[in-house]
């Protein structure tokens, strides 16, 4: 065989060929590649999103859940701060009020006495006139002698 | 070596062959007669290297992609092959009714294999044969799928899968009663039965081979053809022949794959139940 023109128009025409191929074969093949790329890329990015927001939503759950128990143990302790002073204060005021009842006891018990007492001075007064009248066997005029008998009777 | 019209086209037409001479013993054929001469005993050197070299480039090319595999954004290698293998998937899926882990792979591995091969049509039809010419090797054809003995070499292969197939799945009395059974179902007609089944067992892999060696040749004959006009002119025909192989040689790699396929498929088909 011989090598002559034709290798050069066979390269002729292998190059309109691949400059074809390069227009109109070669782009929407390597589209179709590309979008199948992005979509990939689309799907696992969306997974990766997704796995991340399920992350943060974990995290988020955990720590209200802390601060819910923190919360609760804080309300419990302030009851019972609270139930503790109601107590000291209930406490306190029944301290009071006892104090107040034997006071006014104490006052009336006082009253008593010195009301038993006057009572008792009018008596013996009278008592004393009395036994004065029955000792001397004489009528002693109450009346001169009231102001005798009334201050032997404060002197009791 | 002068070059009229005729010598071109069958110098193009010759394969490099490799054999015994029965008169001057193991050589390379320098001229056709040679070549005939050596009947049967002889190799198809460029036959053999080119689809070899296919072969290798597929196996590296999709290993090269496995072992580089990612399950996040894929590359440009790894989505390529990928849409090889979702392409194929989704044929074995619509075509394929047995359950046998070998056919996807072999309906992949023909597919690319046989459009690496169809695809060397592309390359002008003096280079690599004007190339070896150079450094004195008398003939080059470098299509394998244009030689014969190429695409016989891939039917047969699917021809034994399809007879062991046959036997594995019905057993050897299975897959003869099949044989002799149907299509009428008669003791009287087996003898026609045999006939008819065993012709039609034997067409699947004539038709293969043959289909894709005839377009693939007849393809390269009008390249050839075309190469035969003056220089100038022949871009008029042949770019427009090269744009039409664009349809033609994936369309006769996804053929023959999905032919494969359905014999398979009809190898895995048990009727007695």
């Amino acid at each position: 065989m011989n090598i002559n023109l034709t290798l050069f128009g066979q390269t002729i025409a292998f190059a309109i060929f691949v400059w074809f191929c390069m227009k109109n074969v070669w782009p929407p093949i390597t589209q179709a590649m590309q979008e199948r790329q992005k979509k990939i890329a689309e799907g696992l990015d969306a997974a990766g999103r997704a796995q991340n927001d399920l992350k943060l939503a974990q995290e988020k759950v955990s720590n209200t859940l802390k601060e819910t128990k923190e919360q609760a143990t804080q309300i419990i302790e302030q009851a019972n701060k609270h139930a503790n002073t109601i107590i000291e204060e209930a406490k306190e005021q029944a301290r009071i009020e006892g104090e107040r009842l034997i006071a006014s006891a104490k006052a009336e018990i006082e009253q008593e006495v010195n009301r038993a007492r006057d009572q008792l001075r009018s008596q013996v007064a009278a008592l004393a006139i009395q036994g004065a009248e029955q000792i001397l066997q004489s009528q002693v005029d109450a009346q001169v002698h009231n102001g005798l008998v009334e201050k032997l009777a404060s002197q009791l | 070596m002068a070059s009229t019209p005729v010598e071109y086209i069958q110098h193009h037409l010759q394969n490099l062959a490799l054999g015994f001479h029965p008169e001057k013993g193991l050589m390379f054929a320098k001229t056709a007669d040679d070549a005939v001469q050596m009947g049967f005993w002889a190799i198809h050197v460029d036959t053999m290297l080119w689809s070899v070299l296919c072969g290798l480039l597929f196996i590296k090319l999709f290993q090269k992609a496995a072992v580089n595999a990612t399950s996040g954004v894929p590359g440009k290698l790894q989505n390529l092959v990928e849409m090889c293998v979702e392409f194929v998937e989704g044929m074995m899926r619509d075509t394929f009714h047995g359950r046998n882990p070998v056919v996807a792979p072999l309906a992949l591995t023909i597919f690319v294999w046989v459009f690496l091969m169809n695809s060397l049509k592309w390359i002008p039809v003096d280079y690599i044969p004007g190339l070896a010419h150079l450094i004195g090797i008398p003939y080059f054809k470098i299509v394998p799928t244009a030689d014969p003995n190429g695409t016989f070499g891939l039917s047969i292969g699917v021809f034994a899968l399809i007879i062991y197939y046959s036997i594995k799945v019905k057993g050897g009395l299975g897959f003869t009663k099949e044989l002799a059974f149907t299509p009428f179902n008669h003791w009287s007609l087996v003898p026609f039965n045999l006939f008819l089944e065993i012709l039609g067992l034997l067409t699947k892999p004539l038709s293969l081979a043959l289909r894709l060696f005839g377009n693939m040749y007849a393809g390269e004959v009008v390249f050839i053809l075309i190469a035969l006009l003056p220089f100038w002119a022949q871009w008029t025909l042949n770019v427009p022949w090269a744009i039409f192989h664009i349809l033609v040689i994936p369309l006769q790699a996804f053929i023959f794959m999905v032919l494969t396929v359905v014999y398979l498929s009809s190898a895995h088909e048990d009727h007695s139940h």
